[in-house]
């Protein structure tokens, strides 16, 4: 698929500006200054960059309690993620939500979200919504290799097969559900074969790559905007960090980090750009750069930002 | 223009809501097991599916978490779905999608939604279902800040409470209660509302003051009319809702009658008269000349043998020796 130089560019700051935005989180948080849980999304980069490339923004997404990625990539603006991770009233959810209840309907983006396998009955009503006013939108519903061991999860596909629903699974399969590895989890190698269950399309892709992901996302948004019912897209990726930060990772070999991490997959797209001439070295480092800035004057704005008042409790609980 | 009125069940009350509804508002639909051609469980849903398509009136399969998960991922993206559940019973399997889901979005969002459906839930005992379908659940809902809980007693609260329940842009759990679907009563043919919220005073009473909900609205005027012969005038609130609870209609007349009877199906523990015994004991009690008594069910599961079940329900005989019992 022959893409335009600025969305391959878009795509790679993109997957810099949640990385950045992340490995910042990481030290924030080992610094005490993040209240709560944070589930970094480092090492996945390219699944929430490559499926969010195929959509609009009128077009929604359902993300998990690892949503910084998802959200970014869906437009989120790194100064009210900033902020509200960092519980000020200036964040996303005023400081209400946190790090796994952010939203923000403008982009399409119905929220984060702190249950495993909570989106996916959520993502049936926006598509089905889509499909009642008529509109072209898809909605991509994202979730992990655990959530798709939830009844939610399984009631969703098969009602948005049997509807014929715009809707894009995105299965992000890390390999854990917390400290479970997949092959205690789940009889199944390839999660897509679950697809046949509801006589859909399942696909597996290389979850780092995002080029792979893209493809395989797009061609699911163009069977939905058809008319032609959801599809289930596996991509197979690994979490860097543990389940939340401050998880000890026992569970895991440092061998099997390691060689994800030489999967890293964004020297293997910036190579991929640099050697079709798409960037120069230099231009790349200067997009890093850029970003870097970017995300510190996220971090400035998040500590420069209030607190929530204590009085503004009440607010939002009722419309 | 004069609003007519014709006797209507509390069945063809909700019906009638519903029908008003979506011909109002194109984003008004139905979803649920068996709402279409079938016409829903108890009948609420009839016609409907001819009149307006199976876009609008939508079969689910058997998912309850899907049916309310979805009902709040529509109203987040702009429709106002009416869900139902078969039972109320069934909330159980679908309980994250209406408690972690649709009733906190607009909370832990920062106010950047809301979250218009109503979830239509048949409850009660008294048609030998045995415990899996007959409870009355409505303390459960009544605990979850961002539901809104309505739970209306006669056709006329059923009718305009229904409306209201559709326009809010909150999500609220609308409970049907199963012996009231073929009760009676004048009911308007044109549309109109009842504000969420609000109670009413079911009779008038200076004595005693019952407040009760639901099915429990009917025994609590049969017990006033055996009270009356005793020469003791009962007082019949209606609260209406359990969330917002319509304190000031309570409160009023307890202040009136200074005595307190509370009467629900649900069970008594930690049932909904808890709240509002203790709401009474903590803004009222000086006007309190006796405790306050509680009228619910036992707790215990409830049962399937006509005799047992018979025994199990609150009933108008319970009220009035509740009521006795204050002197």
């Amino acid at each position: 698929m022959a893409l335009s130089k600025k969305t391959l560019i878009h795509m790679y700051e993109t997957m810099n500006k949640i990385r950045l935005f992340e490995q910042k989180l990481q030290e924030f948080f080992a610094a005490g200054e993040i209240p709560g849980f944070v589930h970094l999304y480092l090492g996945e980069e390219a699944v929430a960059t490559g499926a969010c490339s195929a959509l609009t923004d009128a077009d929604m997404i359902t993300s998990t309690h690892r949503g910084h990625g998802h959200l970014l990539a869906k437009g989120g603006d790194l100064k009210l993620m900033m902020a509200e991770i960092f519980g000020r009233s200036t964040g996303y959810c005023k400081g209400k939500g946190g790090s796994m209840h952010i939203a923000d309907f403008d982009l399409g983006i119905l929220g984060a979200n702190g249950i495993v396998g909570g989106g996916g009955p959520l993502a049936v009503g926006a598509s089905l919504a889509s499909k009642y006013k008529q509109t072209k939108d898809v909605t991509v519903c994202f979730f992990g290799d655990g959530a798709s061991n939830q009844g939610t999860t399984q009631e969703a596909l098969n009602a948005a097969s049997a509807w014929k629903l715009p809707l894009v699974f995105v299965n992000e399969n890390n390999g854990y559900g917390i400290s479970c590895p997949q092959c205690k989890s789940m009889a199944v190698v390839d999660i897509a074969d679950r697809a046949a269950a509801y006589d859909m399309p399942g696909v597996v892709v290389d979850g780092n790559d995002v080029l792979a992901v893209y493809e395989a996302v797009s061609e699911a948004v163009k069977r939905a905007r058809n008319g032609e019912g959801p599809s289930l897209i596996e991509c197979k990726t690994y979490r860097w960090r543990g389940h939340f930060e401050g998880d000890a990772c026992t569970y895991r070999c440092t061998e099997e980090l390691e060689e994800w991490m030489a999967k890293d997959p964004i020297p293997r797209f910036e190579a991929k750009l640099v050697e079709g001439k798409t960037l120069t070295q230099k231009e790349a480092d200067k997009i890093k750069e850029s970003i870097a800035k970017e995300v510190a004057e996220a971090v400035a704005f998040a500590k420069e930002s209030p607190m929530p008042a204590t009085s503004a409790l009440m607010d939002d609980v009722y419309a | 223009m004069e609003n007519t009125m014709s006797e209507k069940t509390y069945l063809q009350a909700l019906n009638e809501a519903l029908k008003l509804e979506m011909e109002r508002d194109e984003n008004v639909f139905i979803l649920g097991e068996d709402v279409g051609q079938f016409g829903g469980c108890f009948g609420v849903t009839q016609g409907l599916f001819d009149q307006f398509g199976e876009r609008r009136v939508m079969d689910t399969p058997i998912t309850e978490s899907t049916i309310v998960g979805a009902a709040a991922g529509a109203a987040a993206a702009g429709l106002r779905p009416v869900a139902e559940l078969m039972f109320v019973d069934f909330i159980g399997v679908a309980m994250d999608q209406l408690f972690n889901q649709a009733a906190k979005m607009r909370f832990m969002f920062g106010g950047k939604t809301t979250v218009p459906m109503t979830l239509r839930m048949p409850q009660g005992a008294g048609i030998g279902a045995a415990a899996q379908h007959s409870q009355s659940l409505e303390s459960w809902f009544m605990n979850i800040p961002g539901l809104k809980v309505v739970i209306p007693s006669t056709p006329y609260d059923a009718k305009g409470l229904l409306i209201s329940a559709i326009r809010d842009d909150n999500p609220v759990v609308f409970l049907e209660h199963k012996l009231l679907y073929g009760v009676s009563g004048e009911v308007p043919d044109e549309s109109y509302t009842i504000e969420i919220g609000k109670g009413e005073v079911k009779r008038e009473g200076t004595d005693v003051t019952i407040v009760a909900t639901s099915l429990m609205v009917h025994s609590a005027l049969e017990a006033a009319e055996r009270l009356k012969a005793d020469g003791i005038d009962a007082e019949v609130v209606d609260p209406r809702c359990l969330q917002p609870l319509d304190k000031d209609i309570i409160l009023d007349s307890v202040k009136k009658t200074h005595a307190l009877v509370v009467a629900h199906e649900a069970v008594t523990f930690a049932g909904p008269g808890a709240e509002i015994a203790a709401m009474v004991a903590e803004e009222a009690l000086d006007y309190l000349d006796a405790p306050v008594k509680r009228v619910g069910a036992p707790f215990c599961p409830v049962p399937f043998s006509p005799p047992l079940e018979q025994f199990y329900i609150p009933n108008a005989d319970n009220i009035v020796e509740a009521v006795k019992s204050l002197r």
